[in-house]
């Protein structure tokens, strides 16, 4: 049975009729066509499908497109203005916190939880703060980094 | 996932009026075990009734004896309570270690403990703190709500509403992380309550969490770690799978026994 469907996505409204079952990344890639958000593992366990609802990221493999009703909701398409990238985004770049990419997007949106949470963050809250989230290429260590140099450019 | 119906009510009335006229109904509540459930097809509810409109289930309060928890209410939103860090730190530390920080922004209290997995920590805190559970039809004291491994002494259609936490004079939890899947391999919740009486409560090691009556004895007569030395704890009935053996978690009680003990000293 479809299900009529109304939030915020990076600002602009989206209405749309799902079915109760439709998760909120799938509801983004395939309705939307907002790709940038991926799902790796499908299980709640690898985090590329991070994204925010209301200002706090979740796992959107884990959430039903109808939780998200009447919500606001930033995907990685959200944070970029024009050509110009998030700071955090930037970070990544700058410090290569990424070889593959695959996770990059949920590893970003996580980021900017930990920067809200702390703006300043050390280490040890990037690492807890990252737990969620899985990269198979770099070893963490220039996440890590590009994690303490986005939230520095976000001061 | 098999599709179902679903319905989000705006009171508690309305959410067990759903739940009463579809026995298969499930509620739903963070959905961070019911929907990858779900996804296996482990479980195909009829209808799924959100329970994320219904006020009457939010709200932390905090009175001179006791913190009382809305069962919607995020383990994010525990960990960061300044009610709840004033009035009991080891109950917001503990939440602080759920999962990651992602669930912990949707996982809730009264999901936790309606779910009852073994392994899960809130069992642990509820049943070492005295905690009573409050449904929309009575009160449950923890001893009686948590049955057996995924069983709960809720009825079909009752819903937590609240944990009543009294305030202990102390309390704190160790756990043994099990990194994989981020539940507890063995979690310990020591908790000194007002009346000077001592509470060991276990998760992760049984079926079910469970008191550790020798350890409250011990405790209770002198609490200091060295006071659970030579203390035997049978590894009889205890979890098995390829984290730990029985003799390994029944030894992983008293380390972290121990440990929790000297973190409320």
């Amino acid at each position: 049975m479809a299900h009529a469907l109304s939030m915020i996505v990076n600002g602009r409204e989206v209405n749309a009729h799902v079915e109760a079952r439709t998760l909120l990344v799938d509801f983004l890639r395939d309705h939307l066509g907002l790709t940038g958000t991926h799902v790796g593992c499908d299980t709640s366990q690898c985090g590329a499908c991070v994204v925010q609802i209301n200002g706090l990221s979740v796992k959107a493999c884990t959430v039903l497109a109808m939780q998200a009703d009447g919500a606001d909701v930033t995907t990685i398409e959200g944070l970029a203005e024009g050509e110009t990238l998030h700071p955090m985004q930037q970070a990544f770049q700058d410090h290569h916190g990424l070889q593959c990419g695959f996770c990059t997007p949920g590893m970003v949106m996580s980021a900017l939880d930990i920067v809200r949470r702390h703006p300043d963050p050390s280490e040890a809250q990037i690492r807890d703060g990252l737990k969620g989230n899985f990269c198979r290429c770099t070893g963490y260590g220039s996440i890590v980094e590009a994690v303490q140099a986005g939230a520095k450019a976000m001061r | 996932m098999y599709d179902f119906a679903y319905h989000r009510p705006c009171s508690l009335k309305d959410a067990l009026a759903l739940l009463a006229e579809s026995p298969e109904a499930r509620p739903l509540a963070g959905g961070q075990t019911l929907l990858p459930v779900m996804k296996q097809r482990l479980a195909a509810p009829s209808a799924l009734v959100d329970l994320s409109g219904v006020p009457e289930l939010r709200g932390i309060d905090l009175s001179p004896q006791a913190v009382t928890i809305g069962a919607l209410t995020t383990h994010a939103e525990i960990a960061e309570s300044a009610e709840v860090t004033q009035a009991i730190p080891a109950l917001s530390a503990m939440a602080a270690k759920i999962g990651d920080q992602q669930v912990r922004h949707r996982g809730t209290l009264g999901g936790s403990i309606a779910n009852n997995d073994p392994a899960a920590d809130y069992p642990a805190a509820l049943l070492g703190l005295d905690a009573v559970v409050v449904t929309d039809r009575r009160e449950i004291a923890a001893a009686d709500f948590f049955i057996d491994i995924l069983e709960t002494a809720l009825q079909p259609g009752e819903l937590v509403v609240a944990v009543r936490f009294p305030i202990p004079r102390t309390a704190a939890y160790a756990r043994m992380d099990q990194p994989a899947s981020r539940f507890a391999l063995v979690g310990v919740f020591v908790g000194v309550m007002q009346d000077g009486g001592v509470r060991v409560a276990v998760t992760g090691a049984g079926p079910c969490v469970f008191r550790q009556g020798e350890m409250e004895t011990s405790l209770t007569h002198s609490f200091r770690p060295e006071a659970l030395a030579g203390l035997d704890i049978a590894a009889e009935g205890l979890n098995s799978d390829l984290h730990g053996s029985p003799e390994y978690r029944a030894h992983l009680i008293g380390v972290l026994a121990r440990r929790a003990v000297v973190a409320c000293l």
